[in-house]
Order: structure tokens, then C-alpha cells, then sequence
């Protein structure tokens, strides 16, 4: 078992130009790298001995628009641990939110296929070289990316409503005449 | 098996979305040889709810019944996951009865789990009696947890800090009732369906998981447990006090046939149920005085900072990755689904096998679609 402060150093002796920056005063460490190198870098955290991080416990994309304290971007988080040694560690990379793609890392972990259509689907970011790259929750042919933060939901798809429709309660308020209470007609 | 034999025309099949043994909306396009399963295409989302979408728009709170509705076979569980990272992210300590009622109501609700996955499964492989003695079993843990809040299926029970009722006069004693009278239930389920011969020809050379695969494809829980490597985030991370219980982990041995099958899957989850009774025993011994309102916070606003958090459910590891910007709602709220992972493996493990082997692959991976989906 390695500490956090051990992988984010051999990562940085490893890879000097690619690990951006890295945080250890967080709840969990993190090492946010160049995104090109993402596929090297992981392929490397799984293939070292005495690192071995064999599974890919989640990928997240995150849509950092209209956060107070961020910069604007897209971030797309791996989190690693080692079942052999049981250690963990965050792997962060940072994208524009006009251009998001970055490699696949599907060929390291085989999860890593469902989890990037997943990130696809709901952010619209590309993963070059990715096999079967298609929408996976959301129907093919749906329009946008709803976990965006600028996502405006569609008023109908395929001719039908997808808006929630109003409680009647609401519709009172707006002034609508909701017919007689059929109890109270005369 | 010659299987080249057989090559005739290719035919396309769709099992589901609506198929009894798909348990859910599952849509499984099937490229089938005769009898024999070429390739395994799944096709999901028809369940999905958008869940992390809500959870950007409500407080922390209020995500909770939202987590109840992604697993509704094991609410009390999915809740758990989600109050211990929010508390996580605040850091939070609540107290030890608190700490107490949650195990005990996540083994209660993993025993009902357990039981409905067990006797489903037998019902695909097309035993019937063991389903109605499993549900007959279920409704009893579903009644202690009526009594307890209210609910039968999705509780709204693990609230952040504390739980949302404390246990009403003598649920103690019936919760010893239910012990004392479910215990034998196990060595019949044994008898009526483990070694049964029919069932045993059906599921113990099918579905073989390796441990490379399971590493690769993350699978968790009595899945992982099933191809014998001993995985239990409740020994390896515990959570709420696991580490004080005495308690085993079953693994699959492969008593019946290759290590990692479909049966080894199905008997780890008979075995975890005898291990739930002990931890459930030992929890209603110590259960200490408290207040189990002690803890909740009046306002939930974690600091800018974010967390993976993952806890044991009866289907693997549920993991919540939490990123709040220090607002009253969360910034994002992801959540890695056990049987997402142990899906995505299905067509590795189905591809070569016949289609009748497919119900029992998909049986004995237990997969609940309203959580793949969300």
C-alpha cells in the first residue's frame, strides 16, 4: 500500500510535462493531468507493480459552468484504486467546454467503455479512439446533453410532451377556469 | 462443444424490453445460431429517470427519496450511501444508535433483498415453490419496516445525521420473532433449491465470471464474492461501525463446477443471509441509548469540497461522488451503480452459450434495472 503523496510523486517523476498540478489538502488527493496524456498515464498507473491500480471504480464528467469559485470547464474525474496494494487515487482532466475530447481509456479498463457513453451521453464529451461510442440512458436520437448546465429541456420529443405538465393547483393559481367543482354544481 | 456444427442462418432476437425474466426494462438484441448465442447487444435507459439531473436542483436533503427510487428492492442501503458521504463532506459524527439502527435496518433490508433475488432466480430457472417461500419471508422484513416508518418499498429512512424514526416499542422482540423463525428457512431453501439437481445442471457451468474479467469490468459484491476473491467493503472500509460486528464473508468455491459461476453467485447470497441474522443479532444486543435526531444538522450546506464515497449494498458497491461548491444544493452527484458495471459484462459472459443459459446468467447477476438506469 502506497500513500497518496508517494503515486502523486512517482507520477510526476514519470510524467513531468503531463501532471498539471495536484492537491493533497482535499478530503480525497487528486492529480489533474494534461488530457492527451490520459491513456498513457492510465495505462501506466495499471502496468506499474508497485502501483497496479486494476479497477476503474468510477469515471464522472462534471460541467463546471455558473460555479461561483470555478473556472469555466469541463472536467472528466477518475477514480482508481488498487485491489491488490488497497490504494486509492483521483485522476482529474480538464477540458474547454467548446472542444471536449479527450483518449479513451477503454483498452486499460474494460468499465471504462460504458462509463465514457455514459459521460457522452450526458455531456457530450468525445473519447477518441472509443469502439461504440453511442448514446447509452438517453434515446438515440434525443437532441443536446442534458447534464449540461446550460441544458434547456425540450418542449415536446417526437411529438410528445416532455415538459412535466402543470399541477392543477398551479394552473388555479394562473388564473385558469378548471371547470365546476362537480360536487358543489346545482 | 462442436459448435461449428451447427452454423446455419443468423437470426436477430430482441429478449424484452417487456420479458418477465429480464427483471425490468431490459432490451437484449440477441444475434442468435439456432440455439446458440453469437453475440449480446444490451440496450438500457428505458428506466432512466434522471436522477443526477434532479439532484442538481434539489437541497441535500432532499435527494434522499430520489436514492430510495434508483434501488428499490434495497432502499435502506442506497440511503445509507448517500447520508454517510454528505456527512462525509460536512464532517459529521453521528451517534452510536444512530450508527446501530442504520446497520441493523441495511441487514434487515439486505435479508428481503437477498430473498427476492434467490427466489426470482429460481422462478427464471423455473422452479416455482422456493419463490413463495422467499416472498413469504420477504413480506415479514417488509412489515417490520412498515411498522418501523410507514413504507414498504422505499423508506426515506437514512436521513443526513441521523434516521428518520427511531424503532417503536417492541420491534425488538419481533425482529428475534422474525430471526428465530427465518433461520430454518435457509437450511430449507437448501434443501428445496441449492442442491437440487435440475437447478444445479442448469447454473453451475454457466456464466463464468474470472477474476481478471470481474477486476476489469469492476464488478462488486456477491457477483465478485461469487468467483472467489474475498471483497466485502464492510470488512475492508467499514462504514457505521462494521468494524465492531463479528461477521464472515462467503465466497464462492466452486463446489459444482468451475469457479465463478452462475450457481457460486446464487449460493454467496444464500451464505450472506445466514451472516446478515448474526449481524442483525448482534446489533439488537448493543442497540444503545440515544437520540437519533441528535446529529441532523438544521441546515445542510457543506463546505466547497467533494468526495467518492462508497458503501456495500446487497448488489456490490454503490458509490456516491459528491461535488459540492459550498451551495444548499449539490454541484453534481454521480452515482456508480453496482449493476451498471455487471452489466456491461454480460456480453463477454453470455457470447457462445445457448439462449436458455442467458435467464440464467441474468439471474444470477441480480441486476435491478432502476438503478443501472437512474
Amino acid at each position: 500500500m502506497k500513500q497518496a503523496s508517494e503515486i502523486i510523486q512517482t507520477l510526476q517523476d514519470q510524467f513531468p510535462d503531463q501532471v498539471v498540478k495536484s492537491s493533497q489538502e482535499c478530503l480525497q488527493p487528486f492529480v489533474v493531468v494534461a488530457p492527451d496524456a490520459v491513456a498513457e498515464i492510465c495505462a501506466f498507473l495499471k502496468n506499474d507493480p508497485d502501483l497496479a491500480f486494476d479497477t476503474l471504480m468510477c469515471l464522472s464528467g462534471v460541467d463546471y459552468k455558473n460555479s461561483k469559485k470555478e473556472p469555466e470547464r469541463f472536467e472528466v474525474v477518475y477514480h482508481l484504486f488498487s485491489m491488490r496494494h488497497r490504494h486509492k487515487i483521483v485522476l482529474k482532466a480538464e477540458l474547454s467546454r467548446e472542444d471536449a475530447s479527450l483518449p479513451t481509456v477503454e483498452a486499460v479498463w474494460a468499465i471504462a467503455n460504458w462509463h465514457e457513453r455514459e459521460a457522452y451521453d450526458m455531456f457530450g464529451i468525445h473519447f477518441d479512439g472509443h469502439g461504440d461510442l453511442r448514446r447509452i440512458l438517453c434515446p438515440d436520437d434525443w437532441v443536446d446533453y442534458p447534464l449540461r448546465k446550460d441544458y434547456v429541456q425540450p418542449e415536446t420529443y417526437r411529438g410528445m410532451p416532455a415538459a412535466p405538465a402543470k399541477q392543477f393547483a398551479e394552473r388555479a393559481q394562473e388564473g385558469e377556469d378548471l371547470g365546476t367543482d362537480p360536487f358543489s354544481a346545482g | 462443444m462442436q459448435v461449428e456444427a451447427y452454423a446455419g442462418e443468423e437470426m436477430v432476437l430482441n429478449m424484452g424490453p417487456q420479458h418477465p425474466s429480464t427483471h425490468g426494462v431490459l432490451r437484449l438484441e440477441l444475434e442468435t445460431d439456432g440455439e446458440i448465442v453469437r453475440n449480446v447487444t444490451p440496450h438500457i435507459g428505458y428506466l432512466h429517470r434522471c436522477f443526477e439531473k434532479h439532484a442538481e436542483n434539489i437541497d441535500y436533503p432532499g435527494v434522499i427519496p430520489f436514492c430510495d427510487r434508483m434501488d428499490y428492492i434495497a432502499s435502506m442501503n442506497n440511503s445509507l450511501g448517500y447520508a454517510l458521504a454528505v456527512e462525509k463532506l460536512m464532517d459529521l459524527e453521528v451517534n452510536e444508535r444512530v450508527k446501530t439502527l442504520r446497520v441493523l435496518m441495511a441487514e434487515l433490508n439486505r435479508i428481503a433483498s437477498h430473498l427476492l433475488s434467490v427466489g426470482t432466480y429460481a422462478m427464471d430457472i423455473g422452479s416455482f415453490t422456493p419463490f413463495l417461500h422467499c416472498f413469504r419471508e420477504r413480506e415479514k422484513v417488509l412489515d417490520l419496516f412498515e411498522w418501523l416508518c410507514g413504507a414498504r418499498l422505499l423508506y426515506n429512512y437514512n436521513w443526513v445525521g441521523g434516521v428518520s424514526h427511531d424503532i417503536p416499542e417492541g420491534f425488538e422482540a419481533k425482529t428475534r420473532e422474525f430471526l428465530t423463525q427465518f433461520e430454518p428457512v435457509i437450511a430449507e431453501l437448501d434443501k428445496l433449491l441449492s442442491y437440487n439437481k435440475i437447478f444445479l445442471e442448469r447454473t453451475a457451468d454457466v456464466g463464468i465470471i474470472s477474476e481478471e474479467q470481474a477486476l476489469s469490468h469492476n464488478v462488486t459484491g456477491p457477483n465478485l464474492r461469487g468467483s472467489g476473491i474475498a471483497w466485502d467493503l464492510r470488512k475492508e472500509e467499514p462504514y457505521s461501525g462494521y468494524e465492531t460486528y463479528d461477521f464472515e464473508v462467503p465466497v464462492g468455491l466452486g463446489e459444482h463446477g468451475p469457479l465463478g459461476s452462475c450457481w457460486d453467485r446464487y449460493y454467496v447470497r444464500v451464505r450472506e443471509m445466514e451472516q446478515s441474522l448474526g449481524l442483525i443479532r448482534q446489533a439488537l444486543e448493543r442497540l444503545p441509548e440515544g437520540d437519533v435526531h441528535e446529529h441532523i444538522p438544521r441546515r445542510v450546506r457543506p463546505a466547497k469540497s467533494e468526495v467518492y464515497d462508497r458503501t456495500e449494498t446487497p448488489r456490490g458497491e454503490l458509490g456516491y461522488y459528491l461535488v459540492s461548491d459550498g451551495g444548499l444544493i449539490p454541484f453534481r452527484v454521480k452515482v456508480k451503480s453496482p449493476c451498471f458495471t455487471v452489466l456491461s459484462l454480460l456480453p463477454a459472459i453470455a457470447k457462445g452459450g445457448m439462449v436458455a443459459d442467458i435467464i440464467a446468467i441474468i439471474g444470477s447477476i441480480d441486476i435491478v434495472m432502476g438503478e443501472i438506469d437512474r
